[in-house]
């Protein structure tokens, strides 16, 4: 690894830096009490427009998207850029829901989407689903995190013989990564996300400025994808769509979207925001993310001019097709750069990183420790249990990667996607409406998921061999249909969701099932910051004569 | 709606209805219309259209959300 020396000093240095920033966070805008869900968890719920802005960004835009979105353009093109209309998508779909979620939760103290639906719906059991959903779909996002981090790794030469060997620097980096989240709480990746998406940006605009230039100009590149894609033998490819996989790009976008901000991490990110417009200017500035993430997925298309062959893994020999970028910066820039690019993708793990494992914990403290196992539970024990929590997120995380093939954590994070959205009716479109029975929630769920997990085991991969798994295009002849065009799974799974939430809906309305008193009113969908917090204890005993 | 349960009643019937917001759809609908940008020609700095329609229409998106915050802004 001599040749790498240069890249190694400059990612190390930068990785101390926001390792630093990360323990010195927990007294940046310090509280009063740190001891306090609302503090660990949300960072005072107390968040400007800035911080928002590179809290989100940091947040929804991952070391993983980073790498994983230019390797799918290189391998397949123009099915890859989904990515660009997803992100497009989102925001104005969720400028009118997000706002409202932030409004019911300020006034109900609510920490999670689950304890939304907890209060919304009067049952403990459908918030346990959405929790469980949370926590199952966040934890393998952890893990490709990590992911991002060793294909730069691989990149620099840092790899080993041994297992531990290989994996000795991502465990370093987690057990740091794992201290100041402990301590600092939200407070550390909205510092650190800074640094990082500072980084990024940089090395980005230098990247597509400085890579046409060298390699003939953005039509050239282009041109050296097209013949690529023209001599490869996948009918699929190609710098535009064709006839049969458009309506996967659709779909794979609209699921996406709607996926994106159920995600617990994007909600714990929206939390946090201090008022409504915060939130709302916001969806207006975040897709200045989404353009950096066009621009980067080009890169792929820059790796295929420039003739960059991936990595095969040293333990396994399987080609690693996330190592592009890493190797493009490796092979065209100075090697102080590279170090930059590759401290960039690093650190823009550990932000993602943090807040996932932060998301999962308080879930798990609010929706379940205190739920079930402790219902007196104080503030100060619910903040530790959730510190403690996001220890236990991150030591899993950490042994998926090790212990297991990392195409595991691949396969989990792409159900992760189609199983948070089977959320969606009870958290979205529960803030607009109740009409849904909590049991017909509950039923689509079931439905939703049972669904997904048949459609996913049937999409075999031809790339890699593998039977079951292979991907999310689900081809429409397997449900009859004499066509060649493929489907995203959850945009089916979670329509027959609701479709089965409605009928069986319809169906405990005429039998009389007792549906559970709603704990918020109108107004609460429209408080904004000056509107004090709702007493939980006045709310949970709605008979009781107003006290306070 | 104002319920006698909250103790301090914030004057009711607010709302985030505006005609404003209908141009949110704008953003969401252009994107899914493949048809409309799925070609190379025409190019620009070499981008093949449709690369850079999809980039013009993030500006699209920002465009009309930052309108729609604009006028309903209370």
């Amino acid at each position: 690894m001599g040749d790498h020396i240069t890249e190694i000093v400059v990612f190390t240095l930068l990785f101390l830096l926001v390792s630093g920033m990360g323990f010195v966070a927990a007294r940046w805008r310090a509280p009063k009490d740190m001891e306090h869900l609302d503090e660990w968890g949300l960072g005072g719920r107390s968040f400007g427009g800035w911080i928002t802005w590179f809290l989100v960004g940091g947040d929804l835009y991952t070391a993983y998207t980073f790498v994983a979105v230019p390797a799918l353009i290189f391998g397949a093109g123009a099915a890859g850029f989904f990515a660009v209309p997803y992100t497009i998508i989102i925001y104005p779909l969720f400028f009118l829901i997000l706002i409202r979620l932030w409004s019911v939760s300020h006034r109900h103290g609510f920490v999670t989407p689950a304890d939304f639906v907890r209060t919304r719906f009067d049952s403990p059991t459908l918030a346990l689903l959405i929790a469980i959903t949370g926590i199952v779909a966040t934890m393998p996002y952890i893990a490709l995190q990590l992911i991002g981090i060793e294909a730069v790794l691989k990149t620099m030469g840092v790899t080993g013989d041994s297992m531990l060997a290989r994996h000795a620097p991502i465990i370093i980096a987690f057990a740091i990564l794992a201290a100041y989240t402990y301590q600092s709480g939200l407070r550390a990746p909205a510092l650190i996300a800074f640094v990082k998406d500072t980084l990024i940006y940089i090395v980005i605009i230098v990247a597509v400025i400085y890579l046409p230039y060298k390699l003939g100009g953005w039509g050239t590149i282009f041109d050296a994808a097209e013949a690529k894609f023209d001599a490869s033998p996948n009918p699929n490819d190609g710098i535009t769509l064709n006839a049969n996989n458009q309506i996967q790009y659709i779909t794979l976008a609209i699921g996406s979207a709607l996926a994106l901000f159920l995600y617990p991490h994007s909600i714990t990110g929206v939390l946090a925001s201090k008022n409504r417009n915060v939130i709302k200017r916001n969806m207006s500035a975040l897709p200045a993310y989404s353009f950096l993430l066009g621009l980067l997925a080009l890169l792929g298309y820059a790796a295929i001019a420039s003739g960059v062959k991936p990595l095969a893994d040293p333990a396994t020999g399987k080609v690693d097709s996330n190592t592009v970028v890493p190797l493009l910066f490796d092979m065209q820039f100075p090697a102080w750069f590279a170090g930059v690019a590759f401290a960039a993708i690093g650190i823009g793990a550990l932000v993602p990183a943090a807040i996932m494992s932060i998301a999962a914990a308080n879930l798990f403290t609010r929706n379940i420790y205190k739920e079930y196992l402790k219902k007196d539970a104080t503030n100060a024990q619910e903040a530790r249990v959730s510190k403690i929590t996001s220890l236990v997120v991150k030591v899993g995380a950490v042994a998926c990667i090790v212990f297991l093939d990392p195409q595991f954590s691949i396969d989990l994070q792409l159900i992760g996607g189609i199983i948070i959205l089977q959320t969606a009716p009870a958290v979205a479109l529960g803030l607009f409406t109740r009409w849904l029975h909590r049991g017909g929630l509950i039923a689509g769920w079931v439905a939703g998921m049972g669904l997904s997990m048949w459609m996913l085991w049937q999409i075999p991969n031809a790339a890699t061999g593998r039977a079951h798994f292979g991907g999310s295009a689900f081809p429409l002849s397997d449900f009859g249909f004499d066509t060649k065009r493929t489907i995203y799974v959850g945009f089916v799974t979670v329509l027959v969701n609701l479709l089965v939430a409605v009928i069986a809906t319809l169906i405990l309305r005429a039998a009389k099932s007792p549906e559970g008193v709603d704990g918020t009113t109108r107004d609460d969908y429209f408080a904004d910051e000056g509107d004090p917090r709702i007493d939980k204890d006045v709310v949970a005993t709605v008979d009781r004569p107003s006290s306070t | 709606m104002a319920d006698s349960e909250t103790p301090k009643a914030v004057p009711a019937a607010r709302s985030d209805r505006s005609p404003w917001n209908w141009l949110l759809l704008i953003p969401i609908v252009l994107p899914v219309l493949t048809p409309l940008f799925n070609h190379d020609s025409p190019r620009l700095w070499g981008f093949p259209a449709f690369y850079w329609l999809q980039f013009l229409f993030i500006l699209v998106g920002v465009t009309t959300t930052t309108i729609v915050f604009r006028m309903t802004r209370k």
